[in-house]
């Protein structure tokens, strides 16, 4: 088989009657499916998907990438979100039918108080107290707040409250990122970025929050609540503090007032704001 | 040094390997800023090698984009020196090829050339007739892996033989042999069936 010696190939293989076969097999190079490239580039983080979903306070557009989710937000159209998107991360958002199913299962459940439930976050291009306080506000129980003086007391950054409410104000995936749960340090609702005060107020509401409430109390001075028959204070949202009855609670106005009085800081809620957080 | 320019000739006159030169050399400095300049030079090579070694355009499709993230996973842990030294061709081929056959260890290849079946009736054989690709892509796919993926990578891509060995590692040699063995059993198949199977110059056209 002299044939199969390497140097004789070049020649051979136009010898043998291969010149239409290889010319045939020429012809079965062919294009990736468009949607290749685009889809290679977002599961690198390169580039987004993006699809709307229903919330308490309206549609919203969610982005993300391989990476896990990279924006939420409550712009009134595609063009908006898209150049927002880019102007902040500089990529491109490609708008899609839906989101993956797995990740749409998994804000569903976000939202409805299972924290267990599993979503990445695309933080690039974020600085790392940023990211500090917006894990420390994924912490928050859906239902319950958190003044920011706890946020900052938290992150081990006690006077860093402005730099909080700023980094809350920058949440780049808010309600899955749940900074809507952060009050301001009197109780009052406060500001917010996704829409303003109203939606805050609308997402607190549907999750079991009680904003008048919460204002109501913030009126009066009240911080936190006790009960006289553990002798431990919380935040008023506490899961504990909310199952005091009215006959044994107490009501403080500080936290001084609180240990004054022979009570000691609830252990969940760790409701003492570091001095000068205040 | 009398041997030289019979090493270098081919690569210096490949345009592709000019633009891949040009790509390393933008990847090493800002690797996210250039991978999408890869992707589209490389997706649609390594999807027609994945379609032609797998036979099934979900899996190429899969295949593809599953080399590509690798690639860049890759070049993220490379360092600069690294990543100006890497000929793009061969080496995004090693990684497609792998996938494929790691795909193919799970999932066996379907090898039966349906159009070129013995006793079918040449005239009455529309699909041979609407869609020579598809026969040809049939019969390709009778042929055992390591002579497919030669055939694939030199015919279908149009990998030099230097390429091929560095995207393998196998000698040029071995892989002359597996293409020429290839071709033969493809000219030998085709002779068997009958001229009217395959009208080459309708193919070719």
């Amino acid at each position: 088989m002299t044939r199969l010696d390497p140097n004789s190939l070049a020649v051979s293989e136009r010898d043998e009657g291969f010149a239409a076969i290889e010319a045939a097999l020429a012809t079965l190079a062919e294009p990736a499916p468009a949607r290749l490239g685009h889809a290679t580039l977002v599961a690198v983080g390169l580039a987004d998907d993006y699809a709307v979903i229903d919330s308490p306070i309206g549609p919203l557009r969610v982005a993300w990438n391989g990476r896990g989710v990279s924006s939420v937000a409550g712009d009134s159209d595609d063009r908006a979100f898209e150049q927002g998107f880019f102007a902040r991360t500089g990529r491109r958002a490609t708008r899609v039918d839906s989101l993956p199913p797995r990740l749409a299962r998994s804000i569903e459940r976000r939202l409805s108080g299972d924290r267990r439930a599993r979503i990445d976050l695309d933080l690039r291009g974020t600085t790392e107290f940023e990211q500090a306080v917006w894990l420390k506000a994924l912490e928050i129980p859906r239902g319950e707040v958190r003044p920011y003086g706890w946020i900052a007391t938290e992150i081990g950054r006690p006077r860093a409250v402005r730099a909080v409410g700023t980094a809350l104000g920058h949440n780049p995936i808010p309600l899955i990122v749940p900074c809507h749960r952060v009050v301001r340090t009197d109780g009052f609702i406060g500001q917010y970025s996704l829409g303003g005060p109203a939606n805050k107020r609308a997402i607190l509401a549907a999750e079991g929050a009680d904003p008048d409430g919460l204002e109501g109390l913030a009126k009066a001075g009240v911080r936190y609540i006790g009960s006289d028959t553990t002798h431990i204070f919380c935040l008023p949202t506490c899961h504990d503090a909310r199952r005091v009855t009215a006959r044994h609670e107490r009501r403080f106005h500080s936290s001084d007032e609180a240990f004054r009085a022979g009570y000691r800081p609830c252990r969940h809620c760790r409701p003492v704001v570091a001095a000068g957080a205040a | 040094m009398v041997f030289h320019w019979v090493m270098d000739a081919p690569a210096a006159t490949d345009p592709n390997a000019d633009l891949d030169a040009a790509l390393v050399a933008r990847l090493a400095v800002d690797l996210d800023a250039s991978f999408e300049a890869l992707v589209n030079a490389h997706v649609d090579r390594l999807f027609s090698i994945a379609l032609r070694i797998l036979s099934d355009r979900g899996d190429a499709e899969e295949a593809a984009q599953d080399a590509l993230v690798r690639a860049y996973r890759a070049l993220g842990g490379y360092d600069v020196g690294r990543i100006r030294e890497l000929r793009l061709r061969p080496w995004l081929t090693t990684i497609v090829v792998n996938v494929c056959r790691n795909r193919t260890r799970v999932k066996r290849v379907k090898t039966t050339g349906l159009a070129f079946e013995p006793g079918a009736e040449p005239a009455v054989d529309p699909v041979a007739r609407r869609d020579a690709r598809d026969a040809w892509a049939n019969l390709l796919a009778t042929l055992p892996p390591a002579q497919r993926v030669a055939i694939v990578l030199r015919h279908v891509d149009g990998l030099s033989y230097a390429e091929m060995a560095e995207a393998l590692g196998k000698p040029e040699g071995t892989l002359k042999a597996q293409v020429h063995r290839g071709l033969a059993t493809l000219r030998d198949a085709l002779a068997d069936e009958g001229p009217d199977h395959l009208d080459h110059k309708e193919m070719t056209a």
